[in-house]
């Protein structure tokens, strides 16, 4: 029975070709719209996740001072290297702890100048940040112990002061130091904020304090946090032995901040999926408007074959038989609708997210759900025209003109 | 299903109208369409129904095809009593032990004669096999071979007729319900349509009960019943053209 409901559901549709089009026209738009907006949302998102992942998973970062407003903080004296030393002895979820310090610089190559971020760091910043090494090699224990004039940079500084030229053993002018390339490190390209994170020169901390800072200061200290550890249990631990190795009394505010980068990552994918959840609702409207294009068409169809509904019941067909058919038929309709509404989102999809520079993220379940949304909506807005279908008068029904 | 059960001999009437009225509104705008109907009928008669429009005899067609309910009095159809069914019931008992045959034919538009002759098939649930060779069998039968996949616009009026008398005959009802079948046909036509129709009521027995408003597609009945004001006012044995 089903199946010759659906035969001649599609039989149906085919001869009205041009109506059924239009009509599942609503359909097929609803159906993509909310598709796409999916698609590129699940895109942005991860593209978001991967990139802030990208500056180092479970990191902590501890800046002096409080952040006052946008690109101010409160004055407070700077961490020392101590400081960091006491982080990495004490306290047992950090798995890497990285002091360091930074300050804009113009870097010298021959007759090139490139103006650049340079940081005096150690070992432990390649780990807190996830960087990779292309060529060289990082700071030996004497290049940091013993202040060497060497330096890692990124691919950005390569690019302008070197080109296409092999950096490594090269030497780069920074104010009055000339120091030695010693590696170059993997390029990451832009971060989330649009940042150029390949654009750094980095060298030992010591080496830093000496010849570029002219003090011991420590301005950032960023620590990676254990895997299994948690990182608020473990930013408590860190305020609680700063705040005791800056003798801060209990009555005080601190004087130094723990961010944790998931909790941006969090807040940034969360915006993003709000606005594709705003964006999946506007287009989940225009599938109800399909659907009541549907509606409309059906009790058109209801109306025209009327003879034939009352040719049937005279027959013997059952309500429900009558019911059966005109459902299937909206069904048929909507389902249609879905699978042209599937394939027109993905194409438009797979082409948005080329154009935007977004991964494409196939997500097989918000296909199905449109799917059978799309069913739902041929079910819900079909039943309406087949139950006035199977409640005909076969009387009546047979005397219409 | 209903159980409707061949008679032993002969006890039971195929349709047995006690005191049957049809009362539409209420009050004074109260219309009997039937008022009081008394009416038996046997198996294999061929009964024409007479009368002049508005006498009744076609809600009299509509309480027998089971598509419509008398308001009093009860409709036995081999002893079950009708009135008692409800919508779904009345349908199976239609499928399963009636053919209707209209004045306008009544065929699916473009749908072929073949398809249109399965269609009570399909909602026998016969598989797809069968019902392709009971159909062709149907249309053999009214002479309609060669012409199964034409469309009711493809072919002529005597035909559509034909096609609609395979119809109501591939399930092999108890009774063929016609209203004027003849209606819109020439009279070379409707001659040929009753000869099928007495054909298939000599041959398989069938009860056949056709409303008429002609003297000389009346004259193939055994019987005549003539409606009057929503009675039976006169029931003349024809003895048929013999």
């Amino acid at each position: 029975m089903l199946w010759n409901a659906l035969l001649l559901a599609l039989r149906e549709i085919r001869r009205n070709m041009l109506r059924s089009v239009l009509t599942i026209l609503g359909i097929v738009i609803g159906v993509a719209a909310v598709i796409v907006m999916v698609t590129l949302g699940d895109g942005a998102t991860r593209q978001v996740a991967s990139q802030i992942e990208s500056l180092g998973s479970n990191l902590l970062m501890i800046r002096v001072g409080q952040r006052m407003g946008p690109g101010q903080r409160s004055n407070a004296p700077a961490f020392s290297l101590a400081d960091a030393l006491a982080i990495r002895r004490d306290v047992r979820a950090a798995r890497a702890v990285a002091p360091s310090s930074s300050t804009s610089l113009t870097a010298v190559v021959g007759n090139r100048s490139w103006s650049t971020t340079v940081t005096g760091t150690d070992d432990a910043y390649f780990t807190v940040r996830n960087w990779e090494l292309e060529v060289g090699r990082l700071f030996s224990i004497s290049d940091l112990r013993g202040g060497r004039a060497v330096c890692v940079i990124g691919a950005t500084v390569r690019r302008e002061l070197f080109g296409a030229m092999d950096p490594i053993g090269e030497t780069i002018r920074l104010k009055s130091m000339a120091c030695q390339v010693v590696g170059l490190l993997r390029a990451k390209g832009q971060s989330t904020m649009g940042m150029d994170q390949d654009d750094l020169v980095l060298m030992p901390l010591r080496t830093y304090q000496r010849r570029i800072a002219g003090n011991q200061d420590v301005n950032l200290i960023q620590v990676s946090v254990r895997d299994g550890f948690s990182t608020e249990e473990t930013t408590k631990e860190l305020e609680r032995l700063l705040r005791e190795r800056r003798n801060i009394s209990a009555s005080e505010d601190d004087d130094f901040s723990v961010r944790d980068l998931k909790e941006i990552t969090n807040m940034l994918t969360g915006t993003t999926r709000v606005l594709t959840a705003l964006l999946t609702a506007v287009a989940a409207v225009s599938l109800l408007v399909g659907g009541i294009g549907i509606m409309n068409i059906m009790l058109v169809s209801v109306t025209e074959r009327t003879r034939e509904i009352g040719i049937r019941l005279a027959i013997g067909a059952l309500e429900r038989e009558v019911l059966l058919q005109f459902l299937v038929e909206a069904v048929a309709l909507s389902s249609l609708g879905g699978i042209l509404g599937i394939l027109l989102a993905l194409g438009a999809s797979i082409g948005l997210a080329q154009l935007l520079n977004l991964p494409f993220v196939f997500n097989l379940g918000i296909v199905l759900i449109a799917f059978f949304f799309s069913a739902a909506v041929g079910v819900i807005f079909g039943y309406f025209p087949a139950r006035r279908a199977a409640r005909l008068d076969p009387i009546e029904a047979l005397r219409h003109e | 299903m209903i159980a409707v059960d061949a008679p032993a001999s002969d006890p039971v009437p195929l349709i047995e109208l006690r005191r049957v009225s049809k009362i539409y509104g209420s009050g004074v705008a109260e219309v009997r369409a039937l008022d009081g109907v008394d009416l038996q009928i046997q198996e294999g008669e061929l009964v024409a129904v007479m009368g002049p429009s508005g006498s009744g005899k076609s809600t009299a067609m509509n309480i027998l095809g089971c598509l419509d309910t008398p308001t009093q009095g009860s409709y036995r159809f081999r002893g079950v009593p009708v009135e008692s069914l409800d919508r779904n019931q009345r349908a199976l008992l239609r499928r399963h032990y009636l053919g209707f045959v209209f004045q306008g034919f009544n065929l699916l538009n473009r749908t072929s004669a073949l398809e249109n002759v399965e269609l009570p098939l399909i909602y026998r649930r016969i598989p797809r096999a069968e019902r392709h060779r009971l159909a062709h069998e149907a249309l053999a039968m009214v002479g309609l071979t060669g012409w199964e996949h034409h469309s009711p616009a493809e072919l002529s009026g005597g035909q559509q007729q034909r096609v609609a008398i395979a119809r109501a005959m591939v399930t092999q009802p108890s009774l063929l319900l016609a209203d004027e079948p003849t209606g819109n046909l020439d009279t070379a036509r409707s001659h040929e349509i009753m000869a099928l129709l007495t054909g298939l009521n000599r041959e398989r027995g069938l009860t056949v009960l056709m409303v008429t408003h002609e003297a000389d597609m009346a004259a193939y009945a055994h019987r005549v019943i003539r409606f009057l004001d929503g009675r039976v006012v006169d029931v003349v044995a024809s003895g048929g053209p013999g």
